[in-house]
């Protein structure tokens, strides 16, 4: 299965400038074993060190959330696009009083 | 954002130095609006400014004897520029903004956003590209469009708009104050906290009922009571914050309740459309600072929101937007629950004006009688309701 993958600003330095790459997969998660692959560095970017996606990375198919959907284990059609795009937090940092 | 997993960077302080700097005389000595707080806020002199914050903070005793609460207050928040307390992050973002050298801003907005950056910008030359959902209250479209900007219908929810201000915001060099600005454009809600806190003669409160759309405003609010310990202003402070949602897009208080961290992202069906955010970039630091203060976050339904309208309207004279009816709502299902306690000293944050989703209450609110230009016919209306002359 190979499907197009939209790539943000911040993770273009992974994919040497490209903002769209194809990539093989079955599911999301074979789908960014392909992508580290290809650009080494990717699966780190996308999940911790669980294996699970990042809080702040949102992956879609087509329009959709893939947290909607079945997450990592999401199929994916031989014409899917795939986006990824950040999360944008305002954040509350370590302040303590 | 962090280049490497996205997550929020964090505006610094040097607080030594700010407490060396700043104290209650200072501020008393200083404008009458969210500025009077500048050295905890980021941003130069040169600031974009119309006057947000110094809104009344009101006690509350005819909201608080229905409730049962020996003092409640409200911060009163429709009171700011354009009706919201949006114009306090706006403020700073825009002074931010345009310290960087942009020339353009730019948001995702549910509406009372959209009215805050497109006055701003407005008032401060500022190009301004605004991007709402299509399907947003009359009165916000209108409020935003009055003042100029290019304003960008978008066919879907707020997390749809979103997601696509995300996208052109890495490829324009634009501001948008709640993608790319938004580190410094969250710390304006620390105003809020900073006022109560003053407002009530240097007094932190006990309890804080807050609304959560993204959660930033909760979090804010504890680390603006947290700096004002941090900086000498208050001896120290346990305040509870509790969290406020629509039960029709509460993400954040499910999470709550559950117990976990984890924030599962919801499809918004509710009227509250100002808190309608599905998927809460900052929902992980609410449930976070709800939990760590001893606080709780609540959902209500619908017609608890235009009850809870109604309820501070009749009681205490504000006409709150949907975002202010959740918090009244919840605030009322707290104190039943007994999480609000009643010798509390509780602060409710009514963060937006009715008059921008009267849509909410139009069924609820209209003429007791329409009659002729007749004394006759009025009497025998008032007879009916037995409101007359005899009654």
């Amino acid at each position: 299965m190979s499907v197009s993958v939209k790539i943000p600003t911040p993770l273009r330095r992974v994919t040497g400038g490209a903002s769209q790459v194809n990539g093989a997969g079955n599911t999301i998660g074979e789908l960014i074993t392909d992508l580290e692959r290809q650009f080494p560095g990717m699966r780190e970017r996308l999940c911790d060190e669980t294996g699970a996606l990042r809080r702040f990375v949102n992956v879609f198919v087509g329009d959709e959330d893939i947290r909607f959907l079945e997450g990592l284990d999401t199929v994916l059609s031989d014409d899917a696009q795939v986006s990824i795009i950040p999360a944008v937090a305002g954040g509350c940092g370590p302040q303590t009083a | 954002m962090c280049e490497f997993c996205f997550a929020p960077l964090e505006v610094v302080y040097d607080y030594e130095r700010i407490a060396s700097e700043m104290s209650r005389s200072s501020i008393a000595e200083g404008p009458r609006s969210i500025w009077r707080y500048a050295p905890l806020l980021p941003g130069g002199e040169d600031r974009v400014d119309l006057g947000a914050g110094m809104t009344p903070l009101v006690r509350a005793p005819r909201l608080a004897a229905e409730l049962g609460l020996r003092e409640l207050w409200l911060k009163n928040d429709t009171a700011n520029p354009t009706h919201s307390f949006k114009d306090r992050v706006v403020s700073v973002a825009l002074t931010v903004a345009r310290s960087f050298g942009y020339t353009t801003v730019a948001c995702a907005s549910t509406g009372n956003l959209a009215n805050a950056v497109a006055a701003h910008a407005a008032a401060s030359g500022l190009d301004a590209y605004i991007f709402i959902p299509a399907d947003l209250e009359a009165g916000k479209v209108v409020a935003t469009a009055i003042y100029g900007p290019r304003l960008i219908a978008v066919k879907g929810t707020y997390d749809d708009v979103n997601r696509l201000c995300s996208e052109i915001a890495g490829e324009f060099e634009w501001a948008f104050v709640n993608v790319n600005i938004r580190p410094y454009y969250a710390e304006g809600s620390k105003s809020l906290a900073f006022e109560v806190v003053e407002q009530l003669g240097w007094q932190a409160p006990d309890h804080v009922i807050v609304p959560i759309a993204s959660g930033s405003l909760l979090t804010k609010i504890k680390r603006g009571l947290d700096e004002l310990v941090r900086v000498g202003l208050i001896d120290g402070h346990s305040t509870r914050i509790s969290g406020a949602q629509a039960t029709g897009c509460a993400p954040v208080a499910t999470a709550f309740k559950s117990g976990t961290d984890h924030i599962r992202p919801v499809k918004p069906a509710t009227i509250a459309k100002s808190l309608a955010i599905g998927n809460p970039a900052d929902g992980f630091y609410a449930v976070r600072a709800a939990r760590e203060t001893g606080g709780a976050i609540e959902d209500v339904s619908d017609e608890e929101v235009v009850d809870g309208i109604q309820l501070l309207a009749r009681t205490e004279g504000i006409f709150a937007e949907t975002a202010g009816g959740v918090v009244i709502a919840t605030l009322r299902r707290l104190c039943e629950a007994g999480v609000v306690r009643p010798d509390e000293r509780t602060v409710a944050l009514i963060t937006g004006d009715g008059l921008k989703t009267i849509e909410a209450v139009t069924e609820r609110a209209h003429p007791t009688m329409v009659i002729p230009p007749r004394l006759d016919e009025f009497q025998t209306q008032l007879d009916l309701l037995g409101e007359g002359a005899d009654a």
